[in-house]
């Protein structure tokens, strides 16, 4: 019997779909691991993969689960600070690159002065310096500078990513309209002005990927945290969880609840945001 | 001076009428004033530090306070040092391992995710992406439990499905470099879908019909239309993951809980930079050791550049 178009079609499409979804199982099954470890005991830990077997609805003794491990985070081991840390640390990066990035790229997009190529050479320069060649002077400029073990320390050297000034500068280009510009300053309009009410808000979606791409760069930050902050007080959740498995190296499942709240805010984020965020991903490399 | 006040004093706006090229125009100091933020950051936080690793690499170092020239040394040094070959070793490995892994695997999905027709694409591509939302350290954290012998899900799956399988499979003490190119595969593939994807669907659908009509086979289409009008973005995928993979440091490190693993299987080039200036405290001989980190990655970012130029002309 003949198949029509779109039965042959969902017939070759099958294979498809089983290749998918195997390969989504293994990404998501070490989430779900650590989902069940983090709401476990110690004990449940080491006697089962998952959930504990017992004689609960789907065979789970849902009464051993537990939310100690949570409980003992917050409580005894202090991990708001941490948390607070994260936020704070994540968001003043994410705002101050955003600001300093696209209204350096914005200058590099739409002014024409002398030294322009000069400075456009600059940023590709230092797109591809290597961040480790940087980690021991930079380590001691700190030093030098008396910024080390400050939160100052951390958040300064980052602040205009050449990175971020490059994707601006791609994004203002076509985004921006020289005559708008123009317009603007035949209607008197101050230079900061501008850039406020009619750069920015044209760029909008620029924005947000931006933001978004720094705040999990700074939140996932792991070297920087490391080498800069000795005071166990300025620990963001990177740092923190990590010192967390040097204390209770056996304590499966605290150090799971450990990594859980620490991935699990910025999860729900980006998933929901994940469009506008793999659009600013590609943005650059794609069609840059 | 009068550019400088004008830009604050509003324009008689209240004369709309300007005559054509007798507007103010922008003054001269505004882009270098939009432009002071980078400029300054980039002198004092990158140009700096980048001339004082040239001098560093050839001091030696007690902590950032005490130092002494010593030459070529460090250079000299390193050449015989066993670990730092051990790290260059190990680092090559990975990052052979992990290009030879992720890449096939990316492109195969994007190439799954791609095909016409396909429900629930936006689902499968924000479950692949998922991962590489998780910070390296969290990766680490994650699979150093998940590899622990007897316990860890790896050993206690591989021995369900074989039971010839040795649930105690020393993973994390032997075989280090299979658990971190794993690892990174998990973390990485993804996020290398994305930019496979974003290349695929930028492919013409007429040129993909037309070779259809004239009979190619799937292969033949790939090779001959699809493949070179992604490879820009393959060796961009290919070069970014070489140069990710030769700073290969968190993972490994909080893998290894803060050690280069028994007999220095994990041992990394940065992770041996880190330890000699941050451990034991000589920032010139880590200097050292990231110049040549940052030598061995210019020749593949000029590779790949002598790559793409190559493809064009031919």
């Amino acid at each position: 019997m003949p198949l029509t178009q779109s039965q042959r079609q969902r017939l070759l499409l099958a294979p498809v779909y089983a290749a998918l979804v195997v390969a989504a199982g293994f990404t998501l099954v070490p989430f779900v691991w650590l989902i069940c470890a983090a709401f476990k005991t110690n004990a449940d830990v080491f006697s089962s993969n998952f959930l504990p077997r017992g004689d609960g609805f789907l065979g789970v003794a849902w009464e051993r689960l537990t939310t100690l491990n949570f409980v003992r985070l917050f409580t005894e081991l202090g991990i708001g600070r941490a948390m607070a840390n994260s936020i704070f640390l994540a968001a003043t990066s994410a705002l101050l690159a955003t600001f300093f990035c696209a209204l350096a790229g914005y200058a590099l997009a739409k002014f024409r002065f002398p030294g322009r190529d000069w400075v456009i050479s600059l940023v590709l320069a230092a797109l591809v310096i290597p961040g480790s060649l940087l980690m021991a002077p930079g380590y001691k400029l700190l030093y030098d500078l008396g910024l080390l073990d400050s939160y100052l320390g951390l958040l300064l050297p980052g602040i205009t990513p050449a990175f971020g000034v490059f994707l601006f500068r791609q994004s203002m280009m076509n985004a921006v309209p020289a005559t708008l510009l123009e317009s603007a300053r035949i209607d008197g309009a101050g230079e900061f002005r501008i850039f406020f009410t009619i750069v920015l808000p044209l760029v909008r979606p620029m924005i947000g990927a931006y933001l978004m791409i720094t705040f999990l760069g700074a939140w996932n930050n792991f070297i920087g945290p490391q080498i800069v902050f000795q005071d166990p007080a300025r620990f963001p959740l990177s740092v923190a969880i990590n010192q967390l498995r040097g204390l209770y190296g056996t304590d499966y499942g605290l150090i799971m609840s450990g990594t859980l709240v620490s991935i699990a805010p910025v999860l729900a984020l980006f998933l929901l945001l994940q469009k506008e965020f793999i659009a600013g991903l590609t943005s650059g490399a794609v069609k840059g | 001076m009068s550019e400088v006040a004008s830009s604050s004093v509003p324009a008689p706006a209240a004369n709309p009428v300007v005559p054509q090229g007798r507007y103010r125009a922008e003054p001269r100091w505004v882009p270098w004033v939009f432009l002071a933020p980078f400029l300054l950051t980039f002198g004092v936080f990158l140009v700096w530090p980048l001339m004082q690793s040239v001098l560093l690499a050839f001091q030696q170092t007690f902590g950032p306070k005490t130092s002494a020239w010593v030459g070529l040394a460090n250079f000299n040094f390193m050449f015989h040092d066993p670990l730092f070959w051990k790290a260059v070793g190990n680092t090559a490995g990975f990052a052979a391992g992990a290009v030879c892994f992720q890449l096939p695997l990316s492109l195969g999905l994007a190439l799954l995710l791609n095909r016409p027709g396909l429900k629930g694409r936006a689902f499968f591509r924000m479950i692949f992406f998922a991962p590489s939302l998780v910070g390296l350290v969290f990766v680490g954290l994650l699979f150093g439990l998940m590899f622990a012998p007897r316990t860890g899900l790896v050993n206690t799956t591989l021995h369900g499905l074989f039971p010839a399988f040795d649930p105690e499979f020393p993973w994390l003490q032997l075989y280090i470099l299979p658990a971190l190119i794993f690892a990174a595969l998990w973390l990485y593939v993804g996020f290398n879908m994305i930019y496979f994807l974003a290349a695929l669907q930028n492919v013409p659908e007429e040129l993909m019909e037309a070779s259809a009509l004239d009979g190619a086979g799937p292969w033949h289409r790939f090779r001959h239309i699809v493949l070179p009008e992604i490879l820009p973005v393959a060796t961009f995928v290919v070069l970014m993951s070489l140069l990710g993979s030769l700073q290969l440091f968190e993972l490994p490190f909080v893998l290894l809980n803060g050690t280069a693993g028994p007999d220095n299987r994990g041992l990394t080039i940065v992770m041996y930079l880190y330890n000699t200036g941050f451990v034991s405290g000589d920032l010139g001989y880590a200097s050292a050791i990231g110049w040549v980190l940052a030598l061995f990655m210019g020749a593949f970012a000029l590779g790949q550049r002598w790559f793409s130029k190559h493809q064009e002309e031919s």
